[in-house]
């Protein structure tokens, strides 16, 4: 089975009309072209690649890493001697991945990278991540590599990024006993070793995916007697070079095949990242907009398998002498469930795109940052709600362990939990409510509606419909800004607006997608379109019904 | 350097054969379907890589017979990790039964200077002779070992094969160079590199034609192949009838005096 084949939106969107601009700032104008073996000279072969890319990916996933699921999720890594053993089927999977040279796709040629976009990442990522979340974690940290391609020394570059491609594995050193969603509070240190001519690194981390990795990008308090977040520093930290021992395991209730850990250092040598106290500041920032999009896409990929696992298991259940995908009841499940894959998956490519334009464009970037908290927001609480109604259309049998939507269950559970919660990202769409930055790509959407040639009956009264939602959103916000925009009565309200402009917003998209659908792709994103134009009405007049009286 | 040739072929997707796959006349409608790289030619490239692995300095080339479409598994094959490739083809070749394909591959072979080992799957799924592995070690005068299953040593004099029988294996040692024809059983083929996949989608596969193999231009193609097919016939298996039979005694006792009446039991 190939994950990539076997659904046609993916190659919808890596043939999004703005690919043409992205693949040219990824190739820098094509200067590569002819020097470089593997670079395409057009946005025509930068993109068969990517598809050609893609399809090998939809094999591994298919065939290797989807059946080895359900027995990682059973054997779990083990802790040996201080040392994390992954199951099996992740060292399976891992070697299929490396053996193919799929990893450090989005690095440079140079390092051995493919110098693939952001859009062709989180494509991979949701196609992984459909096969198995868990692992999908283990490979997604990867994206550590472009925070040490970003902002590390030639020297460090030259150093790391070529084992990333030769399957060296990574982790994202953040959290502490203390220090959760507030990093600020870091306390592990790190000290100048002048002697060694290195960093040393002393204290705890904890739940840690992917802890035991080879490389780690380890957030430290590097100024002495600080305690903010203007005290820490980002370092590298190469496992062969000793210092760090795993004290734990954690007992998850999901993703079980990603090892969570305790980390030891003691004494353990690194290097640092770019410069000092800029760590949390910018690179952690930096590399934790990267992640959200990234479990975006692992919560893509989750609502895919669910949506799969329901619609093969409803035409197959027959219940009262028809297969259940026959009764409304149902139906209007399956249809709910898809219509949330299809908005976020829309949303999360139309945000890859803004994060590759972003390099070469202010604008571009501010819109980047203004719809990462949404993907994150949205598709994982979807994931959650996927795998909820997953379970709902299997009835007492999705109850039982023998079908794979427990495990789909308990793996999305976290997705609305790490890499910063849904609530932190209502918090950071403020920013974007405020300052007016999310009607403004709205009334860009509508416009782009407006121009569009072709549209029909069922398209103009969608249009007109969000336009009546998006005037409820400004009375909305209106009310609810009364007392300006730091009162506790906005930030009571701050959900309510991200979840209407998140739904208008996708509503938009899907409708987008649907003026340039081929007929039969027409209707599918007409019809999840029509969902999130209900929803965003829906839930408008409801909150300013609240808000009104 | 140590030689290894692959012999490999693109087949019809037997997998994938829809209600246009014959045509009218009873001849095998290739537009229609779909094309593989034949699945045992496959695990023999994996066997040949695997060789290619612990040699210190081998090289795999992979060797096809076919339409210019055939290049693909030749770029497939490179992809995956073997080190060149070409493509037999010209109308010359065309009509070929076993006879005549081996022919023209011993005689492609022969211009490659040293061989030490030459590997092919046991069939193709598309004619299941497995003669064209055998017959080329025949005309190459080449020991040959069927039915491999798994490669248990290799050096640079000799090859040792674990083989497939129908009730054991049985390990086999033979000189080099020799033959080798690989089973279902053996391992899977390792997927493709992704770099290696970029820069054969930038590449362009040899194709070789009948002047370049010192051949018997009358040995060749349809002129060389005793073999006339008469008619394919499209047989579907199918359940002409079921019987949904109750977990009960009495049925299944009705279940056994049927199946002795009609001479089945």
């Amino acid at each position: 089975m190939n994950f990539y084949l076997d659904n046609e939106n993916l190659s919808f969107y890596l043939h999004h009309p703005d690919m043409e601009q992205v693949v040219s700032v990824k190739e820098k104008n094509f200067a590569e072209a002819g020097k470089h073996p593997e670079a395409p000279a057009d946005t025509n072969e930068a993109i068969q690649q990517y598809d050609t890319i893609m399809r090998l990916l939809g094999d591994i996933a298919g065939d290797v890493i989807a059946p080895n699921a359900e027995s990682v999720d059973h054997e779990g890594p083990q802790l040996v001697d201080g040392r994390i053993e992954y199951a099996r089927g992740t060292r399976q999977n891992l070697d299929a991945l490396v053996q193919s040279g799929l990893y450090g796709m989005t690095l440079e040629r140079q390092y051995n990278g493919l110098n693939f976009p952001r859009v062709a990442a989180v494509m991979a990522a949701e196609i992984i991540a459909r096969a198995d979340v868990g692992f999908a974690t283990i490979w997604g940290l990867q994206d550590c590599a472009d925070t040490i391609q970003q902002f590390a020394n030639e020297e460090l570059k030259n150093k790391y990024l070529p084992r990333i491609y030769q399957g060296a594995t990574c982790s994202m050193d953040l959290t502490e006993p203390d220090a959760g969603s507030d990093l600020q509070s870091v306390r592990l240190k790190a000290t100048w070793d002048e002697a060694s001519n290195c960093w040393r690194l002393n204290g705890v981390k904890r739940f840690i995916t992917n802890g035991d990795a080879d490389l780690h990008l380890v957030l430290a308090r590097s100024e002495e007697g600080t305690n903010d977040g203007r005290g820490l520093s980002y370092f590298v930290f190469d496992k062969a070079d000793g210092g760090m021992k795993v004290r734990r395991i954690e007992n998850k209730m999901g993703i079980k095949g990603s090892p969570t850990a305790e980390l030891q250092f003691t004494n353990a040598p690194c290097q640092i990242v770019g410069e000092r106290r800029l760590g949390l500041i910018k690179y952690v920032m930096s590399l934790m907009n990267g992640a959200r999009l990234g479990v975006g896409a692992q919560s893509i990929g989750l609502c895919e398998c669910a949506c799969r696992e329901a619609e093969a298991y409803a035409a197959s259940r027959e219940q009262f002498g028809h297969t259940i995908d026959k009764f409304v009841a149902v139906q209007d499940l399956l249809r709910q469930m898809r219509a949330r894959t299809n908005g976020a998956r829309s949303l999360m490519y139309e945000t890859a795109r803004y994060v590759d334009l972003a390099v070469s464009s202010k604008p571009a970037s501010r819109v980047a940052d203004i719809l990462t908290p949404l993907v994150k927001f949205n598709a994982s609480e979807f994931a959650n709600r996927c795998a909820y109604d997953c379970i709902q259309v299997h009835g007492g049998s999705g109850f039982m362990k023998e079908y794979a939507c427990e495990r789909l269950y308990r793996d999305a559970r976290i997705l609305s939990i790490y890499e910063g919660t849904s609530q932190l990202q209502v918090v950071a769409a403020m920013k974007g409510i405020a300052s007016g930055a999310y009607l403004k790509q709205i009334e860009a959407y509508d416009a782009k509606v407006s121009a569009s040639e072709g549209l029909t009956d069922d398209m103009c009264r969608m249009q007109s419909l969000l336009r009546k939602a998006t005037d409820g959103y400004r009375r909305l916000y209106e009310l609810v800004s009364s007392e300006g925009t730091t009162s506790e009565r906005f930030e009571h309200s701050t959900r309510a607006l991200t979840e209407v402009l998140s739904n208008i917003i996708m509503a938009y998209l899907l409708l987008l997608d649907a003026i340039r659908a081929t007929d039969e792709q027409r209707v599918r994103f007409l019809d999840s379109a029509d969902y999130f134009v209900c929803e965003s009405i829906g839930d408008v007049n409801k909150h300013l019904a609240i808000y009104e009286n | 350097m140590f030689n290894i040739v692959v012999l490999a072929k693109q087949v019809p997707d037997t997998h994938n054969v829809g209600a246009d796959a014959m045509n009218a006349d009873g001849t095998v409608n290739r537009a229609a379907l779909p094309t593989v790289f034949n699945p045992e030619d496959l695990k023999a490239l994996e066997m040949a890589l695997r060789v290619k692995d612990q040699m210190n300095d081998a090289r795999v080339t992979v060797v096809t017979m076919g339409p210019p479409r055939a290049a693909e598994i030749i770029k497939d094959a490179m992809s995956r990790g073997a080190d060149d490739g070409f493509v037999l083809s010209d109308a010359r070749f065309a009509g070929a039964d076993t006879l005549a394909t081996s022919y023209a591959i011993s005689q492609a072979v022969k211009q490659l200077g040293k061989v030490d080992l030459i590997m092919g799957g046991r069939q193709a799924i598309d004619g299941d002779t497995a003669q064209v592995g055998p017959q080329v070690a025949e005309k190459l005068e080449l020991p040959q070992i069927t039915y491999a299953e798994e490669l248990v040593a290799i050096d640079q004099n000799s090859i040792t094969i674990s083989r497939r029988l129908e009730r054991g294996t049985e390990i086999v040692k033979a000189k080099l160079p020799a033959l080798v024809t690989v089973t279902s059983a053996a391992n899977d083929c390792r997927f493709p590199n992704a770099h290696r996949l970029i820069r054969q989608s930038k590449m362009e596969v040899r194709m070789i034609n009948a002047d370049s193999i010192n051949a018997d231009m009358e040995r060749l193609g349809l002129k060389g192949s005793p073999t006339k097919v008469k008619r394919i016939e499209n047989v579907v298996l199918a359940h002409k009838e079921s019987v949904v039979l109750q977990p009960t005694d009495a049925a299944l006792n009705d279940l056994s005096a049927t199946l002795i009446k009609e001479h089945i039991l």
